[in-house]
């Protein structure tokens, strides 16, 4: 569904990314861990085309996609392509980014209604639909700022929904959220996983990945370090890097006071 | 001294000359129409041009917004109606005048428009870009919406200013409320009642609309307005 081959990304000076290697099939549920500054955000960011690669090969079903090299010439996508591949992929960010200017309801309608050109009788219902699903059909004509962090990401997730993505990627998706409000936002990702929804999730909460990833992968310094099912990669790390990794969060934890990632 | 100041004030002559001088105000407000309209149009598209891709439209329009706002608004109007017809390019007074003004205010309204599309945080250029949008489909839902809230206001500001400004256009012989006064001056030396009408006449009219901008700028300051948007109600 999605693979991504040797990619290296750096700003200026600095390599975020090092030959990263990954395949995620469809319907997989992939979490991504480590600690900030591993390149998990970019990892994501380039599968969107919000970052150029500075080199390796990003394929989606299969294609070699915004720029690859083909009969040893390198082929850059058309604007209009890099849009349709995009339109396939739907991303979710930490900081929600939600249109102000519309509805909630208007925030899930205006790209299928101007990118896939749905008609308003199909679109409509459906969207509303999608407001339900998230849990917020009391919430269709709210603006986003009158919408507290947790609503405003669940409203985010519906309208990246109304694309009829093939893949979802959230990127922290509950970072900047009140932990009041993250469980909401889980119980909507893992509906979605349990539907069979192929999902790249960039995540601090280890209880999440534990439970519904159905690989987990741990990056640091922009590499790809360890990776394996969940079970393995909690109870049984086997790089160093893992193990530090998880013993500080765990701890983290217990000086917040807060319960330990629920198995 | 207020014996004297009563006495300088022409009151008997000023009821002659008033009308000829409310035709001139007429003249000034229909060119500060004119010119506001055609500015905030082709602002808007120099703005664009200079926040677009291509190095050819972000080169002609960078010069242009720099040649402009490093020249005299006065140079260029004496540029267009004394110099151009040597090339056979003639245009009366008013014309001239509407060029003028029009060249210099779309190149600053062009500054406004960028500064206000600049303003919208990048994370809504990349939620629009990862569902799909095109560029143009960006900035016509997302981007312009959202940066006309920005921008209304600096707007409404040099609307006001460019009211004053087109007293400047009587210097390529345009009959608005400034060359008017001149003309009545230069024959009765009624300098102190013309130039004070003249200020009044001025000041009456940009008083109101100061106003509007800061009603303006307060309406600005509050959420979005519950009312469908006909982004979304329009299109389909």
């Amino acid at each position: 569904m999605i693979r991504l081959e040797k990619i290296c990304k750096s700003f200026g000076h600095l390599v975020v990314l090092r030959d990263v290697t990954l395949e995620v099939d469809k319907g997989e549920v992939v979490c991504v861990i480590g600690p900030s500054g591993a390149g998990k955000s970019t990892m994501l960011r380039c599968i969107n085309h919000l970052e150029t690669l500075n080199s390796g090969t990003i394929y989606i079903e299969g294609q070699p996609v915004y720029r690859y090299m083909k009969d040893g010439k390198l082929v850059i996508d058309r604007e209009k392509r890099v849009d349709e591949i995009r339109a396939q992929v739907g991303m979710v960010f930490q900081s929600f980014n939600l249109f102000p200017h519309f509805t909630a309801l208007e925030n899930v309608m205006v790209s299928p209604l101007h990118v896939l050109r749905e008609p308003m009788a199909e679109l409509r219902p459906r969207a509303m639909a999608l407001m339900a699903k998230v849990g917020l059909s009391d919430k269709i004509d709210a603006y986003p700022h009158e919408l507290s962090g947790g609503q405003q990401q669940r409203v985010a997730i519906a309208r990246a929904l109304a694309m009829r993505p093939k893949a979802m990627l959230f990127d922290e998706v509950t970072s900047a959220l009140d932990p009041k409000l993250v469980g909401d936002v889980l119980r909507v990702m893992r509906q979605l996983a349990f539907e069979g929804m192929t999902m790249i999730v960039v995540t601090h909460e280890m209880g999440f990945a534990r439970e519904v990833a159905d690989r987990v992968i741990f990056m640091a310094d922009g590499a790809i370090v360890e990776e394996g099912p969940p079970a393995e990669i909690f109870s049984n790390p086997k790089n160093e890097r893992t193990i530090q990794f998880l013993r500080s969060v765990l701890q983290r934890r217990q000086d917040l006071g807060e319960e330990t990632a629920p198995s | 001294m207020f014996q004297n100041i009563t006495s300088l004030f022409d009151f008997e002559g000023s009821v002659e000359y008033l009308p000829e001088l409310l035709r001139g105000a007429l003249v000034s407000v229909e060119l500060t129409f004119c010119v506001m309209l055609i500015s905030l149009v082709f602002g808007l598209i120099i703005a664009l041009m200079r926040l677009s891709r291509p190095r050819v439209t972000r080169t002609v329009s960078t010069i242009y917004v720099e040649v402009v706002r490093g020249t005299p608004c006065l140079l260029q109007l004496f540029y267009i109606y004394f110099v151009l017809p040597a090339f056979g390019i003639r245009f009366d007074p008013f014309m001239a005048g509407v060029i003028g003004l029009s060249v210099n205010y779309s190149a600053y309204l062009s500054e406004v428009y960028r500064a206000g599309i600049i303003a919208v945080p990048r994370g809504q250029l990349e939620a629009a870009h990862a569902l799909g949008m095109s560029r143009a489909k960006m900035m016509r839902l997302i981007i312009l919406p959202q940066a006309i809230r920005v921008v209304v206001p600096p707007l409404g500001n040099y609307f006001i200013s460019l009211f004053k400004d087109t007293s400047l256009v009587s210097i390529v012989t345009v009959k608005e409320l400034m060359f008017t006064g001149q003309i009545i001056a230069a024959t009765n030396f009624q300098y102190f009642t013309i130039f004070t009408i003249i200020g009044i006449i001025y000041l009456s009219l940009s008083y109101p609309g100061s106003l509007f901008v800061s009603y303006l700028e307060r309406r600005m300051k509050v959420g979005y307005r519950r009312k469908p948007s006909r982004l979304i109600a329009k299109a389909g």
